[in-house]
């Protein structure tokens, strides 16, 4: 199979706008604004059966078509902060295959009608926002930007703009509220963007690799997308493979393809002479996995990763091996969580607080049986009480370690006991 | 007389120019690594000639500051040297990395070189985990990335960042 969103792997230089235009760039927004009604253009992504990629997976079709038509002006934001800790797919996009990306912005802000688009990246993507100013740059000059687009009456521009580190702001309205000039601290959702978004307006809000796919699928069409992956998640993906493998990096595959398949023949397996212990499919905000073989077979899907007790998020996939303690694993997410909760509601700011102090007790081996009872119900506690899902992503490695891998907790307090 | 106008009168004009003009507070965050660029920190008059610009109080300046990691509200070293030791890192041996580099340099977790050159710290993932051990440089000329890392290329990177200060120095007082 030939890469959907890799193509740069296939074609070298696609970064530079003549190699993309060669290779049938532009043409699906040229398509897009001089043939197709902005409704036809959300249609063919709807049929597509295109979900989010940024974790959610939502439909993102569905997503455009409520945007609000009675409240004007509109926008388009891509979120380009990618945070989680183990998912590197979208630099690699914007880094490599630019264009493709900033077409699939372009077209998704025809298809709501929105002028005005931003990508929101990571401060510490200051490489990479410069790259795309520059890739932005040779767009207006080539007349893919800018006013009376491809002779009609449709106008667009295209604005970078840097975080400054707070894994918080991929939350799409902290986001917004960043872009806003304010701290990133999300809001109360109702209402969702589509409806009160950049500056009250009506906003789409979509990740970098849910945009790359766009180009290919009003090219040749929704139907065409869904003869890759499964009947409920069609296409392909990017999996940022991570962690105890001989080869991790990004690769493009199916969805449903099996963990065992990704970690065993394109990750090369786990090096070292060790052996698989566990799986973290969705970073750091993961429900862990243990790897046994019905997971590994498990294939790759929003909804099978769920029936073995996960979820595949943004697939950003930690291979954890024997070598390794669940009681270490979690306390460096707890430190993540910790580092990274805005502070804006209490369960999430104190109950990580709380959380990580537990847990440094415990790889310090200064803690008792009680101790783990008493992690376990602190995060119990911060679920369902949070305003955003941060607060609730976590506690999912925390809980499921506890459950599924309770002896590498108890194995730090008998230590203790042992040695009084 | 506001330092930012004046000193980068063209700059302060493309950044206002990417919002619309009845949203300028959008660019407090532009404007804030503008004001950070020279000396990697922020003044309290920094704080005031961003306001000034963007519609803001000090106050909300400040919390902005206050809020996000990538600003400093205290001088650091020219270079900040930040490693990541996340989960996805560590993993592959990130800790053991900054233990050593921390060593070599002869600073504490989060310290300072003697001839205030160089901060090393510890960051949270920087979406380079398939590359780790790996390290981002910050400075006033912006962020680079270098991955793949053992503590000797490391050093000769810092090395380098060394003698590009030198060169500065020298060209500054020339
Ligand atoms: C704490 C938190 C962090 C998030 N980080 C990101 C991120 O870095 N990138 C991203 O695309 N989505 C992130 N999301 C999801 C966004 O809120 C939103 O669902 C997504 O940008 C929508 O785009 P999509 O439908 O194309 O996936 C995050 C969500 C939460 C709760
Ligand atoms: S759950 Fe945590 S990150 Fe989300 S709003 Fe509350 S304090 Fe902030
Ligand atoms: S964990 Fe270090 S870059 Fe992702």
């Amino acid at each position: 199979m030939s890469y959907v969103l890799l193509r740069h792997r296939d074609i070298p230089n696609l970064k530079q706008l003549d190699v993309y235009v060669e290779n049938g760039g532009f043409q699906a927004f040229r398509k897009a604004v001089t043939e197709m009604q902005p409704d036809e253009v959300t249609g063919q992504v709807k049929i597509s059966g295109l979900r989010g990629r940024g974790g959610a997976g939502f439909p993102t079709g569905l997503k455009w078509s409520f945007i609000d038509n009675n409240n004007w002006p509109h926008y388009v934001v891509a979120n380009a902060d990618e945070s989680e800790p183990g998912t590197f797919k979208d630099r690699e996009l914007m880094e490599e295959n630019p264009y493709q990306f900033l077409e699939g912005l372009a077209i998704a802000s025809y298809a709501v009608k929105a002028h005005t688009a931003y990508v929101y990246l990571r401060g510490e993507f200051w490489q990479v926002a410069h790259f795309l100013d520059a890739c932005i740059a040779e767009m207006e000059k080539a007349g893919y930007l800018g006013d009376n687009l491809f002779g009609t009456d449709y106008s667009l521009r295209i604005y970078t703009h840097l975080g400054a580190g707070a894994y918080i702001c991929g939350e799409e309205t902290a986001l917004l509220e960043s872009l806003e000039g304010n701290r990133g601290q999300p809001r109360l959702r109702p209402p969702f963007p589509p409806s009160y978004g950049l500056y009250g307006k009506p906003t789409i809000v979509n990740n970098v690799e849910t945009l790359t796919n766009v180009p290919l699928i009003i090219e040749h069409g929704g139907e065409w997308y869904r003869t890759f992956g499964t009947e409920k998640s069609p296409g392909v993906k990017l999996f940022s493979l991570s962690g105890n493998v001989a080869k991790p990096g990004n690769y493009e595959l199916p969805l449903g393809t099996t963990f065992r398949e990704l970690i065993f023949t394109h990750g090369g397996g786990i090096p070292n002479g060790r052996s698989i212990k566990a799986i973290m499919p969705a970073g750091a905000s993961s429900s862990v996995l243990p790897a046994t073989d019905e997971v590994l077979d498990t294939p790759m899907d929003y909804e099978s990763v769920r029936t073995v007790g996960s979820d595949l998020g943004s697939a950003s996939v930690i291979v954890i091996d024997d070598s390794f303690g669940m009681d270490w694993v979690i306390n460096k997410t707890l430190h993540f969580f910790k580092h990274e909760s805005c502070g804006k509601c209490t369960p999430c700011r104190e109950g990580t607080y709380w959380m990580m102090n537990i847990s440094d007790r415990l790889t310090q081996g200064r803690a008792t049986q009680a101790d783990i009872d008493l992690l376990e119900s602190v995060a119990r506690q911060i679920r369902g009480k949070s305003l955003c899902a941060l607060g609730e992503f976590s506690t999912m490695a925390v809980v499921t370690s506890i459950e599924r891998f309770r002896d590498d907790f108890e194995a730090k307090t008998r230590t203790e006991e042992a040695e009084g | 007389m506001n330092r930012l106008l004046a000193q980068y009168p063209q700059k302060v004009k493309d950044i206002l120019a990417k919002y619309p003009p009845e949203h300028k507070r959008s660019a407090v965050m532009p404007l804030l690594y503008l004001a950070q660029g020279d000396k990697m920190h922020i003044t309290r008059q920094d704080l005031v000639d961003v306001g000034e610009i963007c519609g803001m109080t000090e106050t909300e300046v400040e919390s902005i500051v206050g809020f996000y990691t990538l600003y400093y509200e205290e001088p650091g070293g020219k270079f900040r040297i930040q490693v990541c030791t996340d989960l996805p890192c560590a993993l592959r041996g990130a800790d053991e990395f900054y233990a050593g580099l921390c060593e070599r340099l002869g600073v504490e977790d989060g310290g300072t070189t003697d001839d205030g050159l160089i901060t090393v710290e510890q960051v949270k993932c920087l979406a380079a985990c398939h590359r780790a051990p790996m390290l981002q440089v910050q400075s006033g000329h912006g962020l680079d990335y270098h991955e793949n890392l053992t503590v000797d290329l490391a050093m000769e990177i810092i090395e380098g960042l060394r003698q590009a200060a030198q060169a500065e120095e020298k060209e500054a007082q020339a």
